[in-house]
């Protein structure tokens, strides 16, 4: 960490040498104590879920994870690799092995592995829940080294300790939130810091490295794009400033063609880190049209960036080589020919371009340039609510103080600008841009924040120190000290102004430090410049203590977003009763373990596709359709189904082969995430695949209400494109009160509590005595919140029609042919 | 007039390239001439896939990548080993070559496992 300062102190007194290294030396091992205590942090603030309920895995997508694991460590890899799954998507199935992430359940896999090899009896779930404390402590430590590369290693701690307890980053990481950004912001951040030290030392091995680092990033999440679109961005923004060095080709050029073959390795990924999925037929004329073989787009950056560096590195060895005058001709010369067939390739791609409807981009990266594409074109992608814009007050929750630390962190990072930190401003501004389209992205804006905010304190506590330094009068040991006693302009001869700078670098983040820096320190530097940052004693002390007070505030905010809002399991919930005591809401276990015991290992069970990785993971059974939601079809049959009337409804299921259907319900409790909330989104996704499933049918129309109040006047103003009100009381339309969502989530409901009062919606339902016809009801778990129904066989005998067919056979023949023609009218 | 000047100076700065490129030293004209043979080789791989089409496309895409990648390595080794770049002077040119070598093994697994 600070080996030249030794060699140039060469000629003075070897007494001072000593200290010098001694002080080096003292200054490592508190860095390594710290780095310990800040992965400690990272990792127990995040243990407050395991805590308060239990070791669980939490929400929907870990458990399709753990599942995942669970079959990775009983039957072994190449099972794995291989594994196509017939208990979801009834009857499609799923290719597991080309349509995960691994990265994730290898690293935990591998982890049990090595555990339970060393006879350390951990389980599988025991190991899944805490994958994602330990790598965020790795996260903490790759964010030390990065920001150590860009600032030094004061501005590393600082940045480590932030990072460690960010909330953003916790809400995605806390124990048992087994997802693949629990790994993949350690993947990313340690990405970044490989290609900076790659940048900075211009070595082969790093950029080896960086590209094995990028490798493991393309295996464990999906935004790996974001890497393989900010490093190009970064060496144009480079080669444009004139920072073109040897270096910066080591750093780019290999990662690019390694990069590229490690991302095709993976399954999921294969060509499309190359081409996007339509058609790579003529790959040929790749560079020039962009129609037939729709590159990928961010593939086009990368390859546009890496033949640009070839240009500029090839010019720049010209150069070398050539006298001046010779390489004013061959410049004039080049750039003739270049321009005009430049003009050509432009004529062509402006014609192509044009042509083409959408320009080879897919849905999901138009959404990220134009926020409001996937609102109107694609209902599932809208309905996520992590994919909605972030609103002003969750960037002061996700990431609290540092929000206005990023633009003082900006500024230091201009002093100097170095290829690092030019890197650095590109990441915070893009990852800024990305986070204001989707909530979901803060959590890449979070190690960013970290990292500025941690340069500009370091920098802020490095003014500060030093302004009190050279003002506190009779230091021991330092006569040239005493001679400015309250002056602030101090020119102090014969000295090394490297060392200084290396002194005050490390110990520059903590107040108590400032006692050991006074009694080590060395004559104060010589340079004009230091002479001027010099602060006011007094203001100077203020402002430590005040800057310490502002991190006292980030900790307490950190850790009570970590205990109160991030922890919370969501499969278990708990509410507090009127006299302090807990009460535990486990309907959702309840209901997953009775089907296990309670049905055949072959029944398929239709749900909302929320709890389809629940049901195959807990439950252990064969469902319709689940969280990954590839096939929009099926989710709309299963939301039609939900949409029908019950005869419609039951049809359809028994196409199917369904034998239980299950419903969320919260009226009994409270609970605001249950299936008639998210109803109207069955409506849409049904109704874009089914036209006779029309949204306004289960709607209150203004003109049709009874009573029209000035609220609901204000409502019509608010929100112009609701044709209605969505309503489940006495005045919800009779499409509403007769479809089977309505039936199953209120049947026998008036039975609790006489009126039939649904707590969510804060009203009495309209339909309350009914009976079902085609469903029968086997479970209702203790609070209401899952209820189970199972298909009633087909009737024996259908009563009626027997007379009928006797009277007018023409009539009952051409029901019967409709009827079998189209079995869902 | 114009044209003819336009002419010699071009003719001088080949002359002039031509002259400094023959002072470069020899273990850096044999890199190059296996830089040429590297890019070469993806040519002649890039016109047959235009003749024959592109199935199978990750065969394809490993040779490809396979000649241009030992080119770019070769071109970064270069870079390091060259004496004239005052940024690489500490560098001994074996521990360039060790790295060098590295890189190509990694690139060559995975050129390995792709090629399928």
């Amino acid at each position: 960490m600070a080996s030249p300062e030794s060699a140039v102190n060469g000629p003075t007194m070897t007494a001072g040498a000593a200290s010098k290294s001694l002080r080096n030396a003292f200054g490592g091992v508190i860095a390594f104590i710290i780095l310990v205590l800040i992965g400690v942090l990272a990792f127990s603030i995040r243990l407050f879920s395991v805590i308060k309920y239990e070791s669980v895995i939490h929400e929907f997508d870990p458990y399709f994870n753990y599942r995942v694991t669970q079959f990775l460590s009983k039957n072994g890899i190449y099972d794995f690799w291989n594994w196509f799954d017939d208990r979801t998507w009834y009857p499609l199935g799923r290719v597991i092995g080309g349509t995960v992430y691994p990265g994730l359940t290898l690293t935990a896999g591998t982890i049990w592995k090595v555990v339970n090899s060393l006879n350390i009896p951990l389980s599988v779930e025991t190991v899944c829940v805490f994958t994602a404390p330990i790598f965020s402590a790795f996260a903490s430590w790759a964010a030390y080294l990065l920001t150590k590369e860009v600032k030094g290693p004061g501005a590393g701690l600082t940045a480590a300790a932030l990072l460690a307890m960010v909330p953003s980053y916790i809400s995605r990481s806390v124990a048992g939130s087994y997802d693949n950004e629990a790994v993949a912001i350690f993947a990313l951040v340690f990405t970044f810091y490989l290609y900076i030290k790659t940048l900075n030392t211009g070595s082969l091995f790093y950029a080896t490295l960086n590209a094995l680092a990028y490798f493991y990033m393309v295996c464990s999440w999906g935004g790996y794009t974001f890497i393989i679109n900010l490093i190009p961005m970064h060496v144009l923004l480079c080669i444009v400033t004139g920072r073109y060095s040897s270096r910066l080709y080591i750093a780019y050029a290999p990662l690019v063609v390694l990069g590229t073959l490690l991302a095709s390795l993976v399954p999921v990924v294969g060509f499309n880190a190359v081409l996007t999925s339509e058609h790579f037929a003529s790959f040929l004329f790749l560079i020039l049209v962009d129609r037939q073989c729709h590159l990928s787009s961010s593939y086009y950056l990368l390859v546009q960036v890496f033949i640009i560096i070839h240009v500029v590195a090839l010019a720049y060895y010209i150069k070398g080589i050539l006298s001046p005058k010779m390489f004013k001709v061959a410049v004039t010369l080049v750039v003739s020919v270049g321009l005009a067939v430049c003009c050509a390739v432009i004529a062509i791609l402006i014609a192509v371009v044009a042509s083409s409807p959408t320009k080879g981009w897919s849905g999901r990266s138009l959404t990220l340039l134009d926020p409001t594409y996937a609102s109107k074109y694609i209902p599932i992608i809208a309905s996520v609510s992590e994919h909605q814009p972030p609103t002003w007050p969750s960037y002061f929750m996700d990431i609290n103080v540092l929000a206005f630390l990023v633009p003082a962190g900006i500024i230091a990072c201009f002093m100097p600008l170095t290829d690092s930190s030019s890197f650095v401003i590109l990441y915070i501004v893009t990852s800024v841009y990305f986070s204001g389209v989707m909530v979901r992205l803060m959590l890449v804006l979070a190690p960013a924040a970290c990292i500025l905010s941690g340069i500009a304190l370091s920098e802020a506590f490095n003014v500060l120190t030093r302004s009190i330094k050279f003002q506190l009068p009779g230091i021991a040991g330092n006569p040239s000290i005493a001679e400015e006693n309250g002056s602030s302009t101090v020119v102090a001869p014969n000295d090394i102004p490297k060392t200084e700078e290396a002194a005050k670098e490390k110990p520059a983040k903590k107040n108590r430090k400032k006692e050991k820096e006074n009694v080590e320190k060395k004559p104060t530097p010589s340079k004009t410049e230091k002479r001027l940052l010099v602060l006011p004693l007094e203001a100077s002390v203020i402002a430590v203590l005040l800057l310490v007070l502002l991190g006292a505030f980030y900790v307490v905010h950190c850790v009570w977003a970590a205990a109160e809002a991030y922890s919370a399991p969501s499969i278990v919930l708990t509410s507090h009763s009127n006299d302090g005591g807990l009460h535990v809401f486990d309907d959702f276990r309840e209901a997953y373990s009775w089907l296990s015991h309670n049905t055949d290992v072959d029944d398929k069970v239709a749900s909302w596709w929320d709890y389809g990785y629940q049901t195959t993971a807990m439950a252990n059974r064969t469902v319709l359709v689940d969280n990954n939601t590839w096939n929009n079809t099926h989710i709309a049959t299963v939301g039609t189904a939900m949409s029908s009337p019950e005869k419609q409804a039951w049809e359809i299921f028994h196409s199917l082969d369904v034998k239980y259907v299950l419903v969320v319900f919260g009226g009994v409790v409270g609970y605001p995430s249950d299936d008639i909330n998210k109803f109207l989104w069955m409506v849409r996704i049904g109704g874009g695949v089914f036209p006779h499933i029309k949204e306004p049918d289960y709607l209150v129309s203004f003109s049709n209400l009874r009573m029209l109040t000035s609220q609901t006047y204000l409502f019509a103003c608010l929100y112009p494109k609701r044709d209605g009100q969505y309503r489940i009381d006495a005045q919800a339309t009779p499409t509403m009160l007769n479809c089977l969502m309505y039936k199953l989530s209120y049947f026998r409901f008036v039975e609790t509590d006489g009126k039939g009062f649904d707590r969510v919606r804060r009203t009495e339902i309209g339909k309350k005595h009914f009976k079902l016809t085609h469903f029968e009801e086997v479970f209702t778990t203790h609070h209401w919140m899952v209820r189970i129904y199972k298909l009633k066989p087909q009737r024996n005998r259908i009563r009626g029609k027997t007379k009928k067919s006797k009277s007018s056979r023409s009539v009952s023949s051409k029901r019967d042919v409709r009827g079998k023609r189209n079995p869902w009218h | 007039m114009g044209r003819s000047s336009t002419v010699k100076e071009t003719q001088a700065l080949f002359q002039s390239l031509r002259s400094a490129y023959a002072a470069t030293p020899n273990n850096l004209k044999i890199i190059d001439v296996y830089v040429g043979f590297a890019v070469l080789t993806a040519v002649i791989q890039v016109v047959y896939m235009a003749v024959v089409g592109s199935f199978p496309f990750n065969s394809f895409l490993s040779g490809v990548l396979s000649c241009i990648g030992t080119a770019v390595l070769a071109v970064c080794l270069r870079i390091q080993v060259n004496k004239d770049n005052k940024e690489f002077k500490d560098v001994a040119p074996e521990r360039a070559f060790a790295d060098f070598i590295l890189c190509n093994l990694v690139l060559h697994l995975v050129i390995m496992n792709f090629m399928g």
